[in-house]
Order: structure tokens, then sequence, then C-alpha cells
């Protein structure tokens, strides 16, 4: 892999029968950066991302995580990554301490470094009370929280994070996003997608989806100087409100 | 979630056992006696003094005994005809005629063999009564069958049935709970987590196994506890080769359920096609109606059905004593049973969509 990119994705597409759901995609992700993902609903994201993860088979193109190759080796992307799903993932039947040390484990990390791990996450965390209860029983604030941190639990080179801050109240997603600035600085790369165009403002580069292909990709600053937009989110409506095959063009897009 | 799975299983042990039996008790007998002597009298008396007969009516006319039949007040009718003394005594034969309700088929044919019994018993006393001395020197040695009932002795049917119904519930439970395991974690989303770890199919698999074998385990055991505290039921042979064969056997079931489990999108679809194959492999077990009387092709079918092979045996370590060598080949046939439902289970298992 040349220079730092961590992810190198050219002309990646997918369809599912007649229909396209990410058109020859092409952009890289560079090591540490903060890369934000964004589009409508049902634009492409989580298609593209599953691919990204290795679980989802592109139908052409190529793409390449953390130096290995999403056709051949999604195994060994799966060993050099996070994930944190929309849908709340961990075991909720299990403590905090249990999903801890399970997903610990999946990872192949000694108990010693599991134990290592759990400490400072409480720590950073202040998880000292909620250690040992059941993870069903938090609120999602904290749930959110955690799940980013299990994800972070093997040290992996790029962590996904698919609308880690959905639902989530502000002061919570202010603290969210601060433990992904950490993580960033410590040189992890960071790749979101979400629906808050002020998270956008956040990211090192954005890149929109329509309708399965990147329409914009750049840093904030220069996306609301080529669309001679104030913000982010001026600049989303501009691109997501073109005419769509999948949604009615009157209705647009509300967000 | 725990209790309900070692109770009501265990509830159902003890019930059914109790309730599925193939005894046939207070059969309810009537008669016409035509000839109302003696002879007739103590062929009567025969079925009276009988445990499975109840002499509920006698009719004087046929039809009046087909009517109480149809409403279904009597089971059995046994018709006398007149003459009947006077024949046996001169012609030294005579013809009786039996009329048995025979909507429940099996149950006809055991009241059928218990009638006869009765009857062959009757002639029996007859001939000795009507020979005369000197023809009982001379008097041919009859040949007679003695039933000798092997490994249930008592005929309790109870000791037949605890064993297969254990097996039932333990296959049930351990298919139900497998089947809904791997569908339910696609619903609630985690098993989306799982597919980005590196975790490798072989150890997801096992991983779902093991938890659903162990409870396997704990049922088998209390469920033999309770077959022999409750129902004593004999355990001739050794427990620790039941315990090795339900080792490999609950491997087929929960293989069985996790590849049932890997091809559903939601509980519910997983939960018809596990209450579809349970139903098939315990109506077609052996364990209700014996595998013999069976089609051709059913017969067939039953080679792949696990639960007739648990039952086989379960029945005949229990009661039997059977040694490892005697249920060899059934157990060879689980073990290559496992070892295909168990790669059907991790090759079904697809991290990739």
């Amino acid at each position: 892999m040349k220079n730092n990119n961590v992810i190198e994705v050219e002309n990646l597409t997918k369809k599912f029968g007649d229909f396209t759901a990410v058109n020859s995609i092409t952009f890289e992700v560079k090591k540490g950066e903060i890369f934000g993902f964004l589009g409508a609903n049902g634009a492409g994201k989580t298609t593209a991302m599953k691919m990204l993860i290795g679980i989802s088979k592109p139908t052409s193109g190529k793409a390449q995580v953390a130096g290995f190759d999403v056709f051949t080796h999604p195994e060994d992307i799966k060993k050099n990554i996070g994930y944190m799903s929309q849908k709340f993932a961990l075991y909720d039947d299990l403590t905090v301490k249990e999903n801890i040390t399970f997903f610990g484990g999946i990872y192949g990390l000694s108990r010693a470094k599991i134990k290592e791990k759990r400490c400072e996450l409480v720590e950073e965390l202040g998880l000292k009370e909620i250690v040992n209860e059941l993870v069903g029983s938090l609120p999602l604030g904290w749930k959110q929280k955690i799940s980013f941190s299990i994800a972070l639990l093997h040290s992996p080179t790029i962590v996904f994070l698919d609308e880690p801050t959905g639902g989530v109240d502000p002061i919570t997603r202010r603290q969210f996003w601060e433990m992904i600035y950490k993580s960033a600085n410590s040189g992890t790369t960071i790749f979101v997608t979400t629906h808050y165009m002020d998270e956008a403002e956040y990211c090192d580069r954005v890149s929109i989806m329509v309708d399965g292909k990147i329409e914009a990709l750049d840093t904030p600053k220069k996306l609301k100087l080529q669309f001679k937009a104030a913000t982010m989110d001026e600049v989303f409506l501009k691109l997501a409100r073109s005419p769509s095959p999948t949604l009615p063009e009157e209705k647009g897009v509300n967000i | 979630m725990l209790p309900i799975i070692f109770v009501l299983p265990l509830l159902q042990l003890v019930i059914l056992s109790n309730a599925a039996t193939f005894d046939i008790k207070n059969i309810k007998f009537s008669y016409v006696d035509h000839d109302k002597t003696s002879f007739s009298r103590a062929l009567i008396e025969k079925f009276d003094a009988s445990t499975y007969f109840n002499v509920i009516n006698q009719f004087s006319s046929k039809k009046e005994a087909d009517a109480a039949m149809a409403k279904g007040e009597v089971d059995v009718i046994l018709e006398i005809p007149r003459y009947f003394e006077r024949d046996l005594l001169k012609q030294n034969k005579t013809v009786i005629s039996v009329a048995i309700n025979a909507i429940d088929g099996a149950a006809a044919g055991v009241e059928n063999v218990y009638i006869n019994q009765i009857v062959q018993d009757f002639n029996k006393n007859a001939k000795v009564a009507l020979s005369q001395p000197s023809d009982l020197i001379n008097a041919p040695k009859d040949i007679m069958a003695i039933p000798s009932f092997w490994y249930n002795k008592t005929l309790n049917y109870k000791t037949f049935m605890v064993p297969g119904i254990l097996v039932l519930l333990v296959t049930m439970i351990t298919l139900f709970l497998s089947g809904m395991n791997i569908v339910r974690e696609k619903e609630i989303g985690t098993l989306e987590q799982m597919n980005v770890t590196p975790i490798k199919k072989y150890q997801f698999i096992i991983g779902k196994l093991f938890p659903f074998w162990i409870i396997g385990f704990g049922l088998l055991t209390i469920g033999l506890i309770i077959s022999k505290v409750i129902f004593n039921t004999p355990m001739v042979g050794s427990l620790g080769l039941i315990y090795f064969y339900t080792a490999i056997y609950l491997l087929v079931v929960l293989g069985m359920g996790l590849f049932i489990s890997n091809f559903t999108d939601t509980q519910q679809q997983a939960m018809f096609i596990a209450w579809f194959f349970i139903v098939i492999f315990i109506l077609m077990s052996g364990l209700f109606t014996p595998i013999e009387s069976m089609p051709k092709w059913a017969q067939i079918l039953t080679e792949f059905n696990p639960i007739k092979y648990f039952v086989e045996v379960m029945r005949m370590v229990m009661l039997k004593g059977s040694s490892l060598i005697d249920i060899l080949p059934l157990l060879i046939k689980t073990t290559v049973y496992a070892l295909i439902m168990n790669g059907l289970a991790v090759w079904s298992y697809k991290k990739t969509s």
C-alpha cells in the first residue's frame, strides 16, 4: 500500500439484481484521519460500509482495507478493524464486564491484556459502578460509549462507526466525539457515518453519497466553498435535493 | 428461562408417562345369552373374573346390544347361541360370536387377543370336564405356547414409555433452543457484530453448541432420576454408556437446530421448521407405533430419524442391559449423522452475504 492510506477503494460496485446500491465509488482514507461518510437514507452508505468491513461481497471494483483485499482476505481485515453498528449490538444479557471479556476473547487478547484494558476502560469512562450491571439495563448514551470502547479493545487500525450517535442526547454526543478525537489522535483511523451535519464539521474529510455515487469529497471547509454554502447542512441539502429515482422529486429529503 | 427449560419438560415426563399407556383395561363388556345353561354362565363368569373386562350389561337380543354399541355404551358383545351346551357336549364343538368396537383398531386388536385367551382357557376346562378318565391318559398332549415376556416381565407400559418420553423431551428442548438461537441473534443484530469479528466459523458453531449440550445432559440427568424415583424404571445396563451415547446424540440434534437457525431469518420461521421435524420424528420414532408395521417407504424414512436411534438405545441399555458392542451399529450411525449435521451447520453459517 502506497503512502499511508489505510483504505483504498476503486470503482467499488454492489448490485442486488437490477438495483445498483453502490455505483463505482472511488476514494481513499489516510491513517489517523476522521473520515465522514454521509448520505441520505438509502443512498448506499451502509452497503458500502458492509463491503469494507468484509461482510458483503462487492460485485466489482477494488478495495483494500488495512492492507488487505476485501475480495480475498475479509477475515484478515476483520482482525484489524473495529465496528460499531447502527443497532446496538453488545449482548444485553451480559454485564459490561462480561461483554468486555467476551469480545476481548474473540479478538484473541490474553486474559491479562483483557483485564488491563478493562481497568483502563473503567477508569476512563467512569464505569466503576455499572461494570457489573447488565448492558441491557443501561441508558443508550452509556451503551454507545461502551460499544465504541469495545470496538477499540483490540487496538484496530480503523474503526467503522455506523451512525454512532443516533438518538443520543447532545451532551453525550459531545462526549462521544471527544472519545473519537482522542482515539484519532493516538493514530486510529475513524470511518464514520452520520446524519448530524454539525458532526460532519468535526471530520477531517467528508464524502457525500447520493444514489450510490460519491458526489462530493473534501474537507468540510472546501466543500462549503465549492457549494457556496455557509454550513455543511446546506451543502448536504444542495446535493441530496437533486432529482433522484428512488425518492419522489418534489418531496426531497427531510433532515 | 432456565427454570422453564427444566421444569416444564420434567412435568411432561411425569404426566405423559402415566397417560401414554397402551394397557387396555376396563373394557366395557356385554353379552347376549340365548342358551342360559351352566356352560354359558361359566363362560360369562370367566370374562367377569378377568381384570380386563367389566361386565356392563346383559341384553336379551342382539339388536338391543347393537344399539348399545352404537351409543358407545359397550365395547364388546359376546353372543352365545342357543344349544351352546348341547352342541358342545354332543358334537364337541360350537360357535360363539364376538363383536368388537374397532374404531380404535389397536385397542380392538388387543381386546381380541384377550377374548381369545379367555375362550381358549374355557375350552381347555370344558375338554377336561367332557373327557372320560381313559381319554385323559390317551389324549394327545396339546402343544401349548407359553408366552414369556422378556425385559418387561409385568408388561408395565411405564417401563416401556418412560425412557422413550425422556428421549423426546431431551430432543425437543435441545432442538428448539438451538433452532431459535442463531436466528435470534440475527433479529437482535448481535450476529452482525459477530460477523465483523475474526471468529472462525467452527469456533462460532462450537460456542453455540456447547451450552445446549450441557443443558441436554442436565435434562437427561434429572429425567433419569425422576424415572428411577417416581416410575422405578429399571437401569439394567451401564449409565455411563447412556451418557456416552447421549453426548453424541445431542450433537446430531443441536447441529440440526443450528442448521435450521442459519437458514431462517426469523424465530417464527425457525420454530415452524423445528416443529415440522419434531412431529415427524416423534410419530415415526417407533415410540407410539411399531416401525415394523409402517409401510416400506416410511420404514426407510425412519432411518433418518435420530429419535428412533435414541429410543432404541435407551430401551436396549436401560431395560435389556445391552453393552457397547450391542449398540455399536446405532452408535456409528449416530456419529456419522452428527458429523454431517454439524458439517452442514458450519457450512451454512455465512459470515458474508
